[in-house]
This record gives structure tokens, sequence and C-alpha cells, in this order.
């Protein structure tokens, strides 16, 4: 079926390439100059949530399912990977490598339980769920509690490059963020892709087509929350902590903001949202409660005039794919 | 007197009744959100800081009106009431035909507006509201002590849950809205107003969450960051007992309530999550939560 | 041709001192605080108004310098704290940070100022680990700390017969950190404890909890934990009829926005452990009074009046250096100097970072005994320098131990 209503969109995928190309080399260019005008340190925040973003729009944009626990993985690859390379002495590759591979872990059994339910109830088990981990995370004696775990060594990459430098830590991040971009783009981009795009237009028809549509959302879902642990697990080496924020459910909702106003389903929306969302929380951070007001005010506005987000509603001005 | 699991039966006695304490606040809030999601098909996140507008219009009230408690409770539903109005007129007309996502996402804006503006003007350490004078005191029933402010909450929550189950279930009006919620065209080909009829139908949902926060006022300290704290139960409370069922709504929010109470006795660090340990047992043995259908 | 060089070279190096006195020493302050949440108004914009009267007092012009001051929120939130502190020190040349509420927030502040080597004054947290197993060479602790509660608050209620306590606590680690530290005093003492609850933080309704302390018909019960969660409980216990039961609250944490919180009424009979009254004496009155003119109708807490002593005494040791840029150094400068305000009188600050006067023990007036608006307090004994905070023998910090 997918076959007869493609054929007319097939002129427009050279442009999309295009298009699409484009976009990647001016937002790589942007990265790279950006360390040498921009605190480097709000930039590497910037980014993890940028990817944090991308994983989390897979699941919302792609498959149509909305998590509103997707801290839980963030938060606990966070935990992971700090308890990894403090008190084990493990170097920085591995401690990202143990703390996105528990955020997979993680993915696995909360998608077990979750992908049975959609819609609202989809993303209430996510939340129960969450906070279900935020309760352990509070208790278990090696998060430190409201504490968290302070003090992380960033250590040396592959025991040659010292991460405690600024910029080669910037570098080191951007590098795993742009993988991790390229691996979502390629995951969109696939016959895989393409059954979860499936599955989120009309459930129903993807099952009578043959799809066992249960494993397709639960490999998304395992998918999301490894790159949103990824995400995390890189937060904690450039931040040298690991906290209570990020497993708690007004980080899910954060993310949902991020990626709303980026654009929900396009590429590059999450990556824009995470910076402007980002960027307003540090350089507003002197208005105090204002902050909360303005955020508000931006959700409502995105709701009522801008559901395309900003991404979405640029790509529908240039009429291209972004 | 007798032991329970080790527990003396005394303390679980008291337990219990503060449970369903707690329980009356859990059933107003997610009765005014089944009501509303009934019938706009919005989750509303705002409701929180509705219930929070509540308590502090009963606190100005007092402040600058000099009006007493009895008074606030009948004026501060209607006041708030009337601003929900004005939020459904401006904001939530646009929604109702979109994804519930974009319902959800729009409420839990205003709800931050709406917090922030109040912690500008009022801070967050919270403003104290007295115990009415008719309310003060208490009596001892043996195995606790219960406060005649508390004993009047659960009471007086329990009528104002029964009353509304009533109009909507059994009455013409009630009728007219389950019709309106079921198809709205159909409903209007009678010659009845059914935009008008959700709007109000949302000014009642905010009411009861107002008149809710005006009973937390002497309990609770009357503070911008009340509803946010206890918003998330409730949702988990209305996901439980099935969105949208009015019974489901009340007998889930006395029940959580003592579920919760029974935490407490048993393994208190663990109070703030078992409610959302039973909403996932619960949604994966009965998706549509225990009281709701799949549509 | 040589004395037109040299006249130039004179020139120059005339020009350079006259550029030098034009150009007064920088120094930028950032308070970093809590300004929205449960500490808010223990801390908070009241903290701000105490530091701008620290350099105000100070007068930055007399001493050829230059002070700015910045602040922030940082939402109770260690990461939160933490990259605001980093922003602060690395773009916008912060050179000391003061306050601090909340002790998670803290001690991630701490690391980040020595990895930095800027200073870092807490007033707001109470961990006494920060000149303990976690004291820096950059770090100085203001105000008050766990030892200090439990030692001055535990005590004397052992010692005016409540031997019997049970606690309710605040589920995390400065919660945990005042039961553990009042346990033991009250032990030592030759009181018992019967029992605890943890609670989470922020939390609403304590009717159960308090239910649970009544059971276990403890002559006291210890609230380990601060803020809002303090004022509910007290409140709600009240209302379970806890006082007229004979039972009654050791707050081991209250401040005097706490008390006006709660209202005289409720608040009555409790017993605190605070360093700082604005009502002490003629100085601290005439000092809040002018604090009042940015906070009206408000009264000062101890923390706040801590914020601006640490600044002013910051401020002494940079003006004696005539340089804020080593943190380090100036830190040692504040060690050698003793310090002496209107608002904590004479002290100093010891090897491990802590700072020493004495401390007093206060009770809440009934609303009869309070005369006018902040009448709050009756001074029941002064507990002093010397006994007020944990001995340095005590403390495990490293720094101790380097110097023997």
């Amino acid at each position: 079926m997918a076959a007869i209503a493609d054929p007319p969109a097939l002129p427009a995928r050279a442009d999309d390439a295009r298009s699409l190309t484009v976009a990647f080399i001016v937002m790589v260019a942007l990265l790279v100059v950006a360390p040498f005008v921009v605190y480097p340190v709000f930039l590497m925040q910037a980014l993890c949530f940028a990817l944090f973003a991308c994983a989390f729009n897979l699941l919302v944009g792609y498959v149509g399912l909305l998590s509103f626990g997707h801290a839980l993985f963030f938060g606990w690859a966070s935990y992971l990977c700090a308890h990894a390379a403090k008190r084990w002495g493990l170097p920085p590759e591995a401690a990202v490598l143990f703390g996105t591979a528990g955020g997979a872990v993680l993915g696995l059994a909360a998608g077990f339980l979750a992908i049975r339910r959609q819609g609202i109830y989809f993303a209430m088990i996510t939340l129960a769920l969450a906070q279900m981990m935020y309760f352990v995370a509070l208790r278990a004696p090696f998060t430190g509690g409201e504490d968290g775990i302070q003090d992380v060594p960033r250590g040396r990459l592959f025991g040659i490059f010292d991460l405690s430098h600024e910029m080669t830590m910037y570098v080191f991040i951007l590098i795993m963020v742009l993988a991790g971009f390229l691996f979502t783009y390629r995951v969109i981009n696939s016959p895989f892709g393409e059954v979860l795009k499936a599955i989120r237009e009309n459930e129903p028809r993807a099952v009578s087509l043959g799809y066992r549509t249960d494993r397709y959302k639960l490999v998304a879902f395992v998918l999301s929350a490894t790159l949103a642990g990824l995400a995390g697990a890189l937060k904690a080496l450039v931040f040298q902590l690991a906290s209570l924020t990020d497993v708690y459910w007004t980080m899910s909702g954060e993310v949902v903001l991020m990626t709303l106003v980026g654009g929900l389903g396009t590429i590059f929306g999450p990556v824009v949202g995470a910076f402007l969302i980002v960027a307003m929380e540090t350089y507003l951070a002197q208005l105090g409660q204002w902050v909360l007001v303005i955020q508000g005010a931006i959700f409502v506005f995105c709701v009522l005039a801008f559901r395309r987000g900003i991404v979405g509603e640029l790509a529908a001005l240039l009429r291209v794919k972004l | 007197m007798f032991d329970i699991f080790g527990i003396p039966s005394q303390a679980l006695f008291g337990q219990l009744l503060i449970g369903l304490i707690n329980g009356s606040f859990y059933a107003l809030l997610s009765l005014g959100l089944a009501v509303i999601f009934g019938m706009l098909n919005v989750i509303n996140f705002t409701h929180g800081a509705q219930y929070m507008m509540g308590a502090f219009a009963a606190y100005l009230l007092l402040q600058y009106l000099g009006l007493n408690y009895w008074e606030a409770l009948v004026i501060v539903p209607l006041l708030v009431g009337a601003s929900g109005i004005l939020v459904e007129r401006l904001f939530l007309q646009y929604v109702r035909k979109l994804d519930h996502v974009y319902g959800l996402i729009l409420t839990f804006g205003l709800a931050l507006v709406i917090e922030g503006l109040f912690r500008n003007y009022f801070g967050s350490s919270g403003e104290p509201y007295q115990v009415p004078d008719a309310l003060q005191g208490g009596h001892n029933l043996g195995f606790m002590f219960l406060p005649n402010y508390r004993a009047w909450v659960i009471g007086f929550s329990l009528v104002v849950c029964l009353v509304t189950w009533f109009a909507i279930e059994r009455t013409r009006f009630g009728s007219y809205l389950r019709a309106a919620t079921e198809n709205p065209t159909l409903v209007r080909a009678f010659g009845i107003n059914v935009p008008r009829m959700v709007t109000l139908t949302y000014g009642f949902g905010v009411g009861l969450a107002a008149l809710a926060g005006v009973m937390a006022a002497p309990i609770y300290n009357v503070s911008p960051q009340m509803g946010s704290e206890v918003i998330i139960v409730v949702f988990a409370v209305v996901v439980i007992g099935g969105m949208g069922s009015i019974l489901g709504a009340i007998v889930t929010g006395f029940g959580l309530g003592i579920i919760e109470g029974l935490t407490k006795v048993f393994f208190p660090e663990a109070s703030s999550t078992v409610i959302f340990v039973v909403m996932a047992i619960v949604l994966l043995i009965r998706p549509a939560g225990l009281f709701g259908r799949l549509g | 041709m040589r004395a037109a060089a040299s006249l130039a070279f004179a020139l120059a190096a005339l020009m350079t001192t006259v550029a030098h006195a034009q150009n007064p020493i920088p120094v930028k302050i950032g308070v970093l605080t809590d300004m929205s949440s449960l500490y808010a108004a223990d801390t908070g914009p009241g903290s701000v108004s105490a530091a701008e009267l620290a350099i105000h007092d100070f007068d930055p012009a007399a001493h050829n310098m230059k002070v700015d001051l910045v602040s922030a929120d940082h939402q109770n939130k260690p990461d939160v704290g933490v990259s605001i502190a980093r922003q602060w020190y690395d773009v916008d040349h912060v050179d000391m940070i003061v306050d601090v509420p909340n002790s998670a927030v803290a001690l991630a502040v701490s690391d980040v100022t020595r990895e930095k080597n800027k200073v870092f004054l807490v007033s707001g947290a109470a961990s006494s680990d920060l000149t303990g197993p976690k004291c820096t060479p950059n770090t100085i602790h203001w105000t008050y700390d766990t030892w200090m509660l439990a030692h001055g608050t535990g005590r004397s209620i052992v010692k005016t017969g409540g031997k019997t306590w049970f606690f309710i606590t605040a589920d995390y680690a400065f919660g945990h950190a005042l039961e553990r530290d009042t346990t033991a005093v009250v032990e030592a003492n030759g009181g018992k404890v019967l029992g605890h609850v943890f609670v989470p933080l922020n939390t609403q309704d304590f009717s159960s909890f308090l239910l649970q302390a009544q059971a276990s018909k403890a002559q006291i019960i210890g609230l380990a934990n601060a803020g809002g969660d303090t004022i509910n409980s007290i409140k709600q216990g009240a209302e379970f009829g806890i006082t007229k039961g004979g039972q009654h609250f050791a707050g081991l944490l209250v401040f005097i926005p706490d008390v006006q919180a709660l209202g005289l009424q409720a608040a009555q009979g409790l017993i605190d452990t605070e360093p700082f009254y604005w009502d002490m004496n003629a100085g601290t009155r005439a000092w809040t009074k002018r604090w009042q003119v940015k906070q009206p109708g408000k009264f000062p807490s101890e923390i706040q009046a801590g914020v601006y002593s640490a600044t002013l005494h910051y401020l002494k040791a940079v003006a004696a250096l005539k340089s804020a840029a080593d943190g380090k150094a100036v830190v040692a400068e504040m060690k050698k100097i003793p310090t002496d305000d209107p608002l904590f009188g004479k002290g100093y600050v010891r090897a491990d970072g802590r700072t020493i006067h004495p401390a007093y023990l206060f009770q809440v007036k009934s609303p009869a005994e309070s005369k006018y608006p902040g009448d709050d307090y009756i001074l029941k004994a002064t507990i002093p320098a010397n006994e007020a905070f944990r001995p340095m023998s005590q403390d495990n910090c490293p720094l101790v131990n380097a110097s023997k």
C-alpha cells in the first residue's frame, strides 16, 4: 500500500536529501565555531539535552508514543555513569558505555510494561514507572539521595585525551552527540523506521500487513531509552555530578517542551528546541520566578499557534524537509 | 487492644481515618478532573493551580474583605469557576478537537504561568489560615484524637461528591451532558447549546478544585506550590479510576487515601510512591482503569 | 636623547601608577540562594539585601575597590547550583559565592570553588561536613551547622527533663545528619530515642507521622527538618492536640521567618538554638531597621545576618591583600584577621574554615508575652563560643591534619 502512495512524493526525495544535508552542514559548522564565542559548558549542556530530545522525538515523533517518563533513562544512566567513574574508577569511555547500557536495560524493562497501552495511558504508565524509579534513586545508598554523586572525575579518554580540559571535553561531547544524532536519522530512514511510521499512522493496518507491531514498538522504545541514557551519561561527565533533578518527572516535562518548541517529528527540531530552552533557562535565570511564567507562556503559545514548532514551521515555509 | 502485623490496632485505625481525610481531597480533585475529561476530552493539568487559587482566594478574602471561611466556601468556587470559564473561552476551546496530548501540554503551560505569578507576588513560604471557630477543637475517639475540622472535611466532601454524581448520572441535565459527550452534533440538533454546556462544565470542574482549595487552606499552609505537589497524585487517581468516570474518581480517591495511609504505617518511605505502583498494576490488568470503559 | 628617554620612561611609570589609582580593585560577589522554594523566606531576597548592606557599610570607594553584586536562584538542585557557580567563575568573573542554603547544593559548589580557586562562604547550609571530611582551603562555614543545632537544642532539652525522643526526619542527607547528631547528644546525656520516621522532603500532610509520634508516647518529638516542613509539622501537631497531650516539639532548625509564618499561637514554647536574633541588642536592632528598608515588614534570619557578616569580613580581607584573585590567599587572610561586626560580635575563623562565635538558646514567646511585631524569642541561655561548635579534634578535616 505504501508503494502506491509513494511515487508522487518521490521527486521530492532528492530535495529532502539536499535540504537535510545543507541543514546538517550548517549545524555542524555552527557547533564547531560556537565554543570560541559561547561558554563551552553551556554548549555541552545544550548538546546533551539535544541528544536527549532527539531520543525522545524518536518515540513521540515517529512511533506516536508520548512518554512522560523519559527522565528515568536519562537520570539513571547519569547515576550509573557517575558511579562507575567515581567509585570503580573506570575510564570515561567505559563509564559512558556502562551508563548507556543501563539505559538500554531499563528501557527494555519499562518498554515491556508500557508498550501494551497507547495514548494517554502510555504516558501515564511511563510516568508511574519513572516516579517509582525516582523513589528508588532517592532511597538507594549509592545515589547519595538529595546530595547526588558529586565530584565525578572526567578522567582520560582512552588513556590519552585529558577531559578535564574544557575544549577536549567539548570535542568528545560533540562527536558523541553527532553520532547519536546521525544514528537516529539512520533509524528513521531505514525500512524499520518506515514500519514505525506505519504504526504511528494506523496500527491495526500494520498488524493486518503481518507486522508484529509490539516488537517494533519495543525495539523503538529501547533505542530511545538507550540514546536518552547516552545523553544522561555524558551529562554526568560534563557537570561531574549526577543528581535527582535528572530523574524527577519535571525533567520528563522539560524534554517534552524542548521537542515541542523545536518541532515534533522533525529531524532538527529537538536540537533547536534544546538549545533554545537551555539558553532561556541559563540566561534568564536572574529573572527568578518569571522563568516559570515565560516557560508556561511558551507552552501555551506553541499549542495554540505553533504546533509544528520552529523547525516544522520553517520547513513548511521553505517547503522542504528538515 | 490487639495487634495487626505487629502494629497496634489503635494506630492502624487512626491511620485509616487519616487516609480517609486525604482521600477526601483526592476525591474532590479527581472528581473535577473526571468531569472535565468526560466533557471536554482535556486532561486539565491546571487543576492543581486552580486548587491553589481557591486556597489563596479564601486567604485574600479574609485579609482584605474580612469574609470568613463559610462565606469563602460559597464565594470562592464561583470566583475561581468564573476564571475557569475565561480560560476555557480563551484557550481550551481551540484544542478540544486535537489529540489529548495538546490539551495536556496547554494546561501544563497554564499551570506554570499561574504558579509563577503567585510565587512572584506571595513568595513561597506560605500564608497561615485559621480553622473556623465553630470547628475548633476535636473529639477523642478512643483510638485517636480527631480534630473537628478534619471530620467536617470528610463529611462535606462526601456530600459534594455524591451530589455531583447524582446530578450527572441521575438527572435530566446530567443526561444531556452525557449525551453531548457521546454525540455533540445530535444533541445540538435538539436545540441544546453544547458549547455553552461545555464551558459551564469546565467552570464547574474548576469550581470543585477551588472548593477543595478552600477546604485545604486551614489544614495546610496556603502556598503557591501546593497545587503542583498534589496534581501528579490526583492524575494517578483519575487514571486508576478510569478517565472520565465520575464514580471511579470518587471511589478511587477515597480508596487510595486509605492505601496511602496504610503504607505510612508499614513502610513510610514509600508513601509518596505507592499510588504510582498501584497505578502501574491496575493499568496492566485493566487498561481502562477500574471503572472505565475502553472507548 | 637619553634624558628624553628616561623622562618618557618616568612619565609612563607615573601614568601607570595614576591609572592604577584610578582603576580600583574589582571584586564581584555572587549570592547563590533559594529565591523561590521552601527556604526562600529564610534566605533568598533577604540574603541579597544583607549582602548589599555589607558592601555599603564596607564603603568600597574608601578602599579603592569596586564591588559588584549578582544573585541567582539554585532551586535547591545541586546541578543547577553547580552550573551557575561554574558560569559565574568562568564567564562572569565572580570572585566569591555566599549563602547557598541546602547542604547538597553547598557541598557541590564547594568542590567547584576549590577547583577554580575562588572563595565560598556558606551561611545557609547546615551540614557540618563542610568543615569536617569535606573541608577545603577555599570554603568558610558561617552562622551555624548540624553539630551546633544538635548540641545546643538537644542537650538543653534533655537536661530540662526531655528524656525520651521520637524523630520526624526529612528523608535526605541533612535530615539524617541532624537526627544522627542529635541522637548522639540525647544518648550521651542520659536520654533515650524511642523511634523515628523518615518523611519525604516537602511533604504537605504530616498527620499520619504525627500519629506515630503520638503513639510512641515519647516526651519530645524532634523535628529533624527545616523550612516549610517544620512549619507544617508544628501546625498540624497543634491541630491533633499533640502539645495538649503533654508531648513537646523540638524544632531542631527553626528560623524567625518560620515562627512568623506559624504564628506565636502555634509556635509558642519551641526551643531553638541560633547565633543571631534581631532583637538581641542596640546593634542588631539598628541593623535590622536598615535591612527592613529593603524587606519591609520582615525580620532577618540568622542566615541573612550571616551573609552580611561573612561578606563584610571577606571585603576586609580583600582590602588587606589588595586583590581578590587568589581564593586560597583570601581565605587564609580571613582566617588570620579576627571577625568583628555588630551582629555576631567578635570572633574568628578556625583553620578548618569554621567561624567561631557564641550561640544562644531561645524559647518562642506566647502571644501574651509578645509586645510588638517580631518580639518572638526569650533568651534562655548563652552557649559560649568555645562550646558552640564541634572541636577541631573531632572534625576529620584533612586541612587540620595536614597542618599538624
